[in-house]
């Protein structure tokens, strides 16, 4: 906040349109910033051609995706882009918990300590964590490699106690297993989670938060459903239980005095009978069986 | 472990959840086989009106927690008001326990874009947002992809099926923020600011985002409407219990043998729950439980018979909720228990109204000091006051859910409390923890 001159207000909102953002008379590193996320910042406003300062909080995740944390530069470079003040931007920036103002590692590993976790062994997980990397609730290893943090609910209270690695999944750990992905990230390794796709760094996650596709062959199909999921669902399947009455062709009750709209083209292939179908076989029923020793 | 009984196993109505059973069902391709975008033919051949009022005959109620009638909320958009028309769906999920909407959108992601079609077409909304929590990177990847994939089929975008109808849809992750589940706090984030809630009224039915009417709907409530349209409100109304109608995805979590998702009709009870998740572990006896999520008030095993639908958890004293059922057993401390959720409030509460603020910060500490045999008897009366102050004086619920654990825990389990303070239990945190402040 030094210098008034690098703040003074930028014609912005031109890039509704697709024009690129004006930007000048930044400082020199929110000028790098600039000409290296030109592209990806028109297509987040985009987004938003009804009110450009919701692009704010992507705009965060991408910055941070260049310098694995929201710099004083990455702030000014917000700021100019979306004609507000810097102390408007810092002030959401620190409201959230997932924009860094330290650095970060690569990986971030977030142990969940909220009750249900907490009771089943979470804080035992953080603890050793904690103690084997020598480092505290947002802080990073000495080798830039692990950034660890106690998370609150990870709405994964059915697979506790769990951790993510960069946000994806590792389920019912205890503290040996939890070790065991530490240690292989230490190593240079990329240990599979259980739900989640294969892992990326955290400024590589931060591009995707930042609201683009994860072009990774393969990242959006990975595992989406563990046996607890789906238990429900495999208890009426082996019971054969459906809800009776369903009918796809029930009519629409048309209000009074009008006329019934016919614009609609149909769908050219009759209704299924709603029964599970897809390109795999059910690898979840597999996977429960094996979880819970035969019981699917 | 005992297989559940044929009446138990009855009241399973796999409807949101059935296409998870399909691995692939998040593609396209799959999700059409499945009677994917049918709805949507049905829902664009009918007037708007005719769509809000099917949902209002259904009898669908909110499944963020709250319980609003979703017609109603439809139906309170004004029209041919001249300005922009939203749909905000709130996939921020979080609170403690809660774990249904991630499956969902992970699992079946075109179900959601579907009923966000056909809602936006019922309020006449031509664009759309999904605020998604940041933390659920691998549903919004399925989402994400999702999306383009209707625009490229003609399902989102300009003309949708030729019939002139526009929507656009963006998924909008967020960053870390619990309050961001509260409607009017996630709208201010999705505007780019501080997710702080907002003075009610005026309601986002007439001053929502940037000002204008806006829907915010939970994503189960969402995922619901093209069942809706397809099997009418008359069979959506044969689940659940006359007030509260349809299947219901119940989070169960904890000391049982199977915990998960178990979609049931409203009004399913605790017990039958359990025996559905293969009964309590070995060992393990139920003590206290949360019908929907950690801000409704405990209940303790001689309520796990109360139908858990709107009605009767509330005439029980709690709130149905998420329907996030955490249970816990005799191995467990519910004063432990509850001083972990004070610890979240207090680092999820915004900051912007004091009595939250402060309340859950000077509760953490009030529960450090019992936890580490240092508290009074003084104490006990002290957390009731706190409650009492923060409890229906704070801007949204937060503050409210926060003192539901605590007025609860000591109604049914004071004698835990005295037991730390007497010291007949064993100090659970160490003296450190009170460092700096008492």
């Amino acid at each position: 906040m030094s210098n008034n001159s690098v703040t003074t207000r930028p014609q912005v909102l031109v890039s509704i349109d697709g024009a690129p953002p004006k930007l000048d008379r930044l400082s020199p590193a929110a000028a790098a910033l600039r000409d290296q996320l030109d592209k990806q910042t028109a297509e987040i406003l985009a987004r938003y051609p009804d009110g450009p300062r919701s692009a704010l909080l992507p705009l965060l995740h991408l910055v941070q995706s260049v310098d694995g944390r929201v710099t004083p530069h990455g702030v000014e470079y917000c700021a100019a882009v979306l004609g507000l003040q810097k102390a408007q931007v810092a002030a959401v920036a620190t409201f959230y918990t997932m924009y860094k103002r330290k650095p970060t590692g690569e990986y971030l590993v977030s142990v969940c300590t909220n009750t249900m976790c907490n009771v089943l062994g979470g804080q035992e997980v953080y603890d050793t964590l904690s103690a084997l990397l020598g480092v505290g609730h947002d802080e990073t290893t000495a080798d830039g490699r692990i950034t660890l943090e106690h998370a609150e609910c990870l709405a994964a209270c059915d697979y506790g106690p769990v951790l993510t690695v960069n946000y994806d999944f590792y389920d019912e750990v205890t503290p040996e297993s939890a070790v065991d992905v530490v240690d292989r990230l230490r190593a240079g390794e990329r240990p599979a989670p259980t739900r989640g796709a294969r892992l990326c760094s955290l400024k590589e996650m931060a591009v995707q938060l930042a609201g683009f596709a994860d072009e990774r062959d393969g990242a959006v199909a990975g595992p989406g459903a563990g046996p607890a999921t789906l238990r429900g669902n495999l208890l009426a399947d082996r019971h054969g239980i459906a809800v009776p009455g369903f009918d796809p062709q029930t009519p629409i009750k048309v209000g009074e005095g009008r006329p019934p709209v016919t614009r609609v083209p149909a769908a050219n292939k009759p209704a299924s009978d709603g029964k599970p179908a897809g390109d795999s076989p059910l690898p979840q029923r597999e996977h429960l069986k094996d979880a819970k020793g035969g019981d699917a | 472990m005992s297989e559940p009984g044929r009446e138990v196993l009855a009241k399973l109505t796999p409807v949101l959840t059935k296409r998870w059973l399909s691995p692939d069902a998040w593609k396209l391709d799959v999700y059409e086989r499945l009677d994917g975008y049918l709805a949507l033919r049905k829902a664009l051949a009918v007037h708007p009106d005719d769509l809000i009022q099917l949902v209002k005959d259904s009898g669908l109620r909110g499944r963020g927690g709250a319980g609003f009638p979703t017609g109603l909320k439809w139906g309170f958009i004004p029209q041919n008001d001249g300005k922009p028309h939203y749909l905000v769906v709130n996939a921020d999920e979080g609170e403690p326990g809660t774990c249904k909407d991630l499956p969902l959108m992970t699992c079946d992601p075109h179900s959601l874009i579907e009923g966000v079609i056909i809602a936006s077409y019922a309020i006449r909304a031509s664009r759309a947002y999904i605020y998604i929590r940041g933390e659920a990177v691998h549903a919004a990847r399925r989402l994400r992809q999702a999306v383009n994939d209707a625009y490229k089929a003609g399902y989102l975008g300009r003309n949708i099926l030729g019939t002139g109808f526009d929507l656009d849809l963006a998924i909008h992750s967020g960053a870390g923020a619990y309050i961001c589940g509260e409607e009017t706090a996630l709208l201010d984030s999705l505007e780019g600011r501080r997710g702080q809630p907002r003075l009610r009224p005026p309601f986002p039915a007439t001053h929502g985002l940037y000002a204008c009417p806006t829907v915010v709907n939970n994503v189960g409530t969402i995922a619901s409407v093209p069942y809706i349209v397809l099997g009418g409100a008359d069979w959506w109304k044969s689940m659940g219990t006359e007030k509260s109608s349809g299947p219901m995805i119940y989070s169960l979590s904890g000391r049982v043998n199977n915990p998960g998702q178990y979609e049931c009709g409203l009004g399913i009870t605790l017990n039958e729950l359990i025996e559905l998740a293969g009964g309590m572990r070995p060992g393990h006896r139920l003590r206290f439980w949360t019908p929907g999520g950690s801000s409704t008030p405990l209940l303790a095993a001689e309520h796990a018979d109360v139908p858990l639908d709107f009605e009767s958890v509330a005439a029980a004293g709690s709130i149905l909720g998420t329907t996030a059922t955490q249970i816990f057993s005799d191995q467990d401390c519910p004063v432990y228990c509850t001083y972990r959720w004070i610890e979240f409030y207090h680092h999820e509460s915004c900051g912007k109204c004091t009595p939250c603020r402060e309340g859950n910060f000077w509760m953490t500490r009030i529960y450090r000091r019992i936890l580490s045999g240092q508290g009074s008897h003084e104490d006990l009366d002290t957390l009731l006051d706190v409650c009492d102050n923060i409890l229906g004086r704070s801007f949204c619920g937060l503050g409210d859910g926060a003192t539901s654990p605590v007025t609860s825990s000591l109604k049914f389990f004071k004698q835990d409390y005295l037991d730390y303070i007497e010291g007949r239990t064993a100090p659970r945190l160490s003296a450190k923890v009170l460092a700096g402040a008492h």
